[in-house]
């Protein structure tokens, strides 16, 4: 961490007391900013389209939110030890390549695949860490293996989803669509385990002061590890899970979610370094994208080439909000 | 030896030597033939990534976090826009040449304004532009006039002596470019930035100035190279840019410049875009399959990385 970060949070702690209050009101603020970006989306549909806001309405809209908020979760462990995944998209598509094919005809050697990728995965963090390699060129190259092994496994798009994969995703509980309540879960499940429990607050504290925790005696090999093999882990989820949407794969499935992972991350208040990471914002930041990107343009008579534009634009007026709040943070 | 050992340890060699290796193991495999061909070939396509790395490169240099990863959508909207105003005539060659450079610059000062404004990672500010980039591009690129002037196409394919002129443009520009980072005031301030921005500005660098610069000078190389691109294949269109995110921040590492900033050569970038480039062709010459190509692409690349090993934080 650069000194003056550590001078500015001594200078915090002399504030006084109303001083105090702003400062919280302002933090409060920027927590809640994922999901007033997530509430803007929805009255914005709900203005739009009325008919939307049903249960079958979700159901259609946020029909491939739950990869997005998985493989969102993946990319967020990575950032959370500062570092950046941009093979994850591809990562994903190799999964469903291998969901469609091998998980369905011999299970056995599908699972031991995916096994096995998750390894790979861990295998990068321990090089990263002791190489000392910039994360980007590493999964930029690692990109271009998992979209070539994905094309070895598929040539060709096909394939067929698993049946107990379809039957899972075609789950419809009452009253609340599947995605919604698959993202609570996600979400709550993650942040207990990384922001509620002691070993979440070291792989946290490893991307916030990597020098004071590996001065405190823990091994920084192994949080590296441990975050990139749970990245791997939400990776692998998220191929299935979108596999059990589309029943068949293709091996350029995955490509586009790279960057909508990080563009989720940071939507949902989390920051490139120092360990500031949020998971139930990043779930809400994948809702959102998974939202804006499609039906709120439908529904505004935008045509698909925006599409893209669309999220680029929610990035930079979320991130101009931030900086707005922050301001009154100082 | 002095002279040999003194050769080694430069960071670039490297790059040279594993692109005279590939091509060693092309030609061993034809049989030595078309040696000389391959290596027109290679000079003729590196020319692209050259471009693009040096803009590169100089972003990079400012420091850990900064990259250009609008790169590709810049080149693909900077391609239609020269096609646009070109027009399919020779006479607005130039013309559409400096429409191409204008995109390009204009995508580079957006960046940084993102950067400064909103007080973003480069790499979000980056993304979030060639987002919006990408779009523009589909939207105005639709149904558009997409072949390149004849003569411009034929500049772009002219050879002399089984020399692209292209490739000797290229060397002279990246002569300069080594000269500006390695001698001027701006690249001093560039490598004296990416080496600790908190003493560059206590030391009156104006950080401020220089970075605005330097992703304004990478976004109109890659506006330059997309004009380039569309007259070499004769014809622009959205994905062109496509492949080159990791070729420009690949040939940059490869070349032996520091990704934690700071340290930075020029050569090397000559050198990688070689390897990368004759690496594809020896793999298209033993005739792989797109599969194969792309896995082993990607594990070549970090298996160079991982040779060439991360910097040491300094401190």
């Amino acid at each position: 961490m650069r000194p003056e970060m550590t001078a500015a949070s001594v200078d915090t702690g002399l504030k006084t007391s109303s001083e105090r209050g702003a400062l919280a009101r302002a933090r409060l603020l920027r927590g809640l900013l994922p999901a007033l970006s997530l509430a803007l989306v929805l009255i914005a549909i709900a203005w739009l389209n009325p008919r939307a806001i049903s249960y079958f309405g979700f159901s259609l809209m946020l029909n491939l939110a739950i990869p997005i908020a998985l493989a969102t979760i993946a990319q967020m462990f990575v950032i959370a030890g500062n570092e950046l995944d941009l093979s994850i998209g591809t990562f994903v598509g190799f999964v469903g390549c291998v969901t469609a094919t091998w998980l369905k005809d011999a299970p056995l050697i599908g699972v031991a695949i995916l096994l096995g990728s998750i390894g790979v995965y861990a295998l990068l963090g321990a090089l990263i860490h002791l190489r000392n390699l910039p994360s980007i060129v590493v999964t930029l190259g690692m990109s271009f293996v998992w979209q070539g092994l994905a094309i070895l496994v598929l040539p060709k798009p096909g394939g067929k989803a698993p049946d107990w994969l379809l039957a899972i995703m075609a789950f419809k509980p009452p009253f609340v669509p599947f995605p919604i309540i698959a993202a609570l879960l996600i979400g709550l499940i993650v942040h207990f385990g990384l922001m509620r429990t002691s070993y979440g607050v070291i792989l946290r504290g490893s991307g916030g002061n990597p020098a004071a925790l590996g001065r405190a005696g823990w091994s920084l090999l192994k949080t590296k590890i441990v975050l990139f093999s749970l990245a791997g882990l939400f990776g692998v989820l998220s191929g299935m899970a979108l596999i059990g949407i589309t029943t068949s794969a293709d091996a350029n499935i995955g490509n586009g979610y790279t960057l909508l992972a990080i563009a989720g991350v940071i939507l949902g208040g989390g920051e490139f370094v120092g360990g500031r990471v949020s998971p139930i914002g990043a779930v809400l930041g994948a809702l959102t994208l998974a939202l804006a990107a499609s039906p709120l343009l439908t529904f505004m008579h935008i045509p698909p080439d925006w599409q893209v534009a669309a999220n680029g634009a929610i990035l930079i007026i979320v991130l101009a909000a931030r900086v707005l709040i922050s301001r009154r943070e100082r | 030896m002095v002279s040999v050992k003194a050769l080694l340890g430069r960071p670039w060699i490297w790059s040279f030597l594993g692109a005279v290796l590939v091509w060693l193991a092309t030609i061993v495999f034809t049989g030595g033939y078309g040696a000389g061909g391959m290596v027109t070939a290679a000079l003729s396509l590196a020319v692209f990534t050259v471009i693009v790395g040096v803009g590169q490169m100089f972003v990079i240099t400012l420091g850990p976090g900064n990259v250009d990863l609008s790169l590709p959508a810049n080149i693909g909207l900077a391609s239609a826009v020269a096609m646009k105003v070109m027009d399919g005539s020779d006479t607005m060659i130039a013309v559409g040449l400096l429409a191409a450079l204008a995109t390009g610059a204009a995508i580079g000062v957006v960046n940084y304004l993102l950067i400064w404004a909103l007080r973003i990672p480069p790499i979000i500010a980056t993304l979030s532009a060639s987002f919006i980039i990408q779009s523009i591009d589909i939207s105005y690129g639709r149904g558009l006039q997409i072949k390149p002037p004849p003569g411009f196409a034929d500049f772009a394919n002219w050879q002399v002596l089984g020399i692209p002129v292209l490739a000797i443009l290229t060397v002279l520009f990246t002569i300069g470019a080594a000269i500006a980072l390695q001698r001027m005031i701006y690249g001093r301030s560039v490598l004296a930035i990416g080496q600790n921005i908190r003493a560059a500005w206590l030391a009156g660098v104006n950080v401020g100035r220089i970075r605005f610069l330097t992703y304004t000078l990478s976004g109109a190389l890659g506006g330059i190279d997309g004009a380039l691109l569309a007259g070499y294949f004769r014809g622009a269109n959205v994905d062109i840019g496509n492949e080159y995110l990791l070729a420009s921040i690949a040939v940059v590492v490869i070349g032996g410049t520091s990704v934690a900033g700071g340290k930075a050569n020029v050569p090397g970038v000559w050198g990688a875009a070689l390897f990368l480039v004759l690496l594809l062709t020896m793999l298209n010459t033993f005739g792989v399959s797109a599969g194969v190509r792309l896995l082993l692409t990607g594990l070549i690349i970090v298996g160079v990385i991982t040779a060439a090993g991360g910097q040491k934080a300094l401190r």
